[in-house]
């Protein structure tokens, strides 16, 4: 029992004396895994989209080519990326540059090699689960759009994103949740975020222990707090299940107001006044 | 009659894989024409209104609009697509879109016509087929024969010269079947163009001026409802018809 309250006393010790450091550590953390998820999924919508544009082989051979080769691009950039660990991806693109420039050009901030990194890394991720998403959408919907005469990005734009989208954020929120610990392998190129706050307390203190329970408590704290926003998104975008009629008109009344038995509930939509007796 | 002819096709054949489904078909779409296309399931009637839609590319033969082949047709092939509107069996309204938004998109993006002016024109065809009580509410909110309606008024929205209907009461049960029929006959006492994959015998008779009979990707009787109905040439014609008719 002693232990436990020595515990508690050195891990109160060190949140009094380095929690600035500790809490933009924090900042600098959810920051970039913020910015890296949204830039990431910017390249994922991307790249998805492009990955599924048609074709047919009674196109134009430039137009069968130039699509074949953008398949080709995303796929080598989707395992390049998926296949080799972040921390090597960051000394790599980190150290790059001055090597082959003879230390004449680098990364003028840590920060834009981090949100490189990470963004790109995403990037990989994303472009897969969009893919997903894109396919998980009933092709009725890609006919429909194209029957009045919508193109590809319009289709997509209006509405096989949108819908795609539901089966896409949940993936979303699994990247920003694993970014939020993940970032902490760029104290290899200094950058300065929660885990790298935990180095620089440890490396004065020696209270390893004490400054590894602050950080397992902190990242915990921010991912579940961040699950809980993700989820309460994610209810926000199943929307309401009933509407308004516009006109108040007895007979359309009769037939108009009712309440979705919901969409798990297909071919079942009499069955509240639907009895079987008549 | 001589009104000239919006669509003509011309020795149009489809293949799947190695598989035959439309075998040098030929025949024209008039201006204020209904035709009835009927026949077994697995004739190549759908696929006929795909590959005139462009939703399937045609293997071989052409396929004019108003004199220009419409497999040549490159970026142009957007607008010529709204100037023939389909209706699907499965509806193919756009799940996360309004009624009205389903009626307006194809309005703003491909007519470019401005929102105002596009939702206006959407809530006059809208209750046109008796739904614009409904413009808020989404497709999942609403009965199938509900779908069907706002699926039509949809294609009606971009002012079709002519409007396929791909099988459009085949998912409906048969209470539903009534109010689409209603609305397509309404559609063709106006003067619209159809053409209608159907397995209504009794529309097929009362509304359409012509009817055409196709079995394993063959057009085998084209003629007037009372040609077709009531003195098939042809001997599948005479059996399919006698299955329906009940004779």
């Amino acid at each position: 029992m002693s232990k436990f309250s020595q515990l508690l006393q050195d891990v109160l010790r060190l949140c009094s004396k380095y929690y600035p450091i500790y809490l933009s550590g924090m900042k600098n953390t959810l920051l970039l895994a913020l910015i890296g998820t949204v830039l990431g999924c910017v390249i994922g919508f991307v790249c998805g989209v492009l990955n599924t544009i048609p074709f047919d082989p009674r196109d134009p051979f430039r137009k069968r080519a130039l699509v074949k080769c953008v398949r080709g691009v995303i796929r080598a950039y989707v395992e390049l990326f998926r296949g080799t660990p972040m921390v090597l991806q960051a000394v790599f693109i980190y150290y790059a540059l001055p090597y082959f420039t003879d230390g004449a050009a680098r990364f003028s901030s840590v920060w834009a090699a981090s949100i490189l990194v990470v963004s790109v890394n995403t990037g990989a991720y994303m472009t897969e689960s969009v893919r997903g998403g894109i396919i998980s959408v009933d092709p009725g919907q890609v006919e429909g759009a194209m029957a009045i005469g919508l193109t590809h990005v319009q289709a997509m734009m209006y509405v096989i994103l949108p819908q795609a989208v539901r089966s896409i954020l949940p993936q979303i929120g699994n990247n920003f949740i694993i970014n939020l610990k993940d970032t902490s392998v760029m104290f290899m190129i200094s950058f300065t975020d929660f885990f790298a706050a935990h180095r620089g307390v440890v490396g004065a203190t020696y209270l390893y222990f004490p400054s590894a329970v602050i950080e397992m408590i902190g990242y915990l704290t921010m991912t579940l707090i961040s699950s809980f926003l993700l989820r309460r998104m994610e209810q926000r975008l199943e929307g309401s299940s009933s509407f308004e009629l516009v006109v108040a008109d007895p007979l359309t009344l009769t037939s108009g107001v009712y309440r979705n038995p919901g969409s798990d509930e297909l071919f079942r939509e009499r069955s509240r006044d639907y009895t079987g007796k008549d | 009659m001589d009104r000239e002819p919006i669509l003509e096709v011309r020795h149009l054949s489809k293949t799947f894989g190695t598989n035959p489904v439309l075998k040098d078909i030929n025949f024209e779409i008039n201006q204020q024409d209904v035709i009835s296309i009927i026949g077994p399931s697995g004739s190549g009637k759908s696929t006929l209104l795909r590959c005139i839609n462009l939703l399937e590319t045609p293997t071989a033969g052409s396929i004019l609009y108003r004199g220009r082949d419409i497999t040549e047709l490159g970026k142009d092939v957007y607008s010529y697509r709204a100037k023939v509107g389909m209706v699907f069996q499965s509806f193919n309204l756009f799940d996360n879109l309004t009624v009205m938004e389903n009626c307006t998109l194809g309005q703003t993006r491909v007519l470019h016509r401005d929102r105002e002016e596009a939702e206006e024109y959407a809530l006059q065809i809208l209750s046109r087929v008796g739904m614009a009580p409904y413009c808020n509410a989404r497709p999942r909110q609403l009965s199938g024969g509900q779908k069907q309606r706002v699926a039509i008024a949809r294609a009606m929205a971009l002012d079709p010269e002519v409007i396929l209907f791909d099988e459009p009461t085949s998912a409906l049960d048969p209470e539903l079947v009534g109010e689409v029929l209603d609305v397509m006959r309404d559609l063709a006492g106006q003067g619209m163009t159809m053409a209608v994959v159907t397995h209504e015998m009794t529309f097929a008779r009362q509304v359409s001026n012509r009817v055409v009979f196709m079995d394993d990707g063959i057009i085998m009787e084209e003629g007037s409802p009372e040609e077709v109905f009531t003195d098939p040439q042809n001997e599948r014609t005479r059996e399919f018809l006698g299955r329906y008719l009940g004779r």
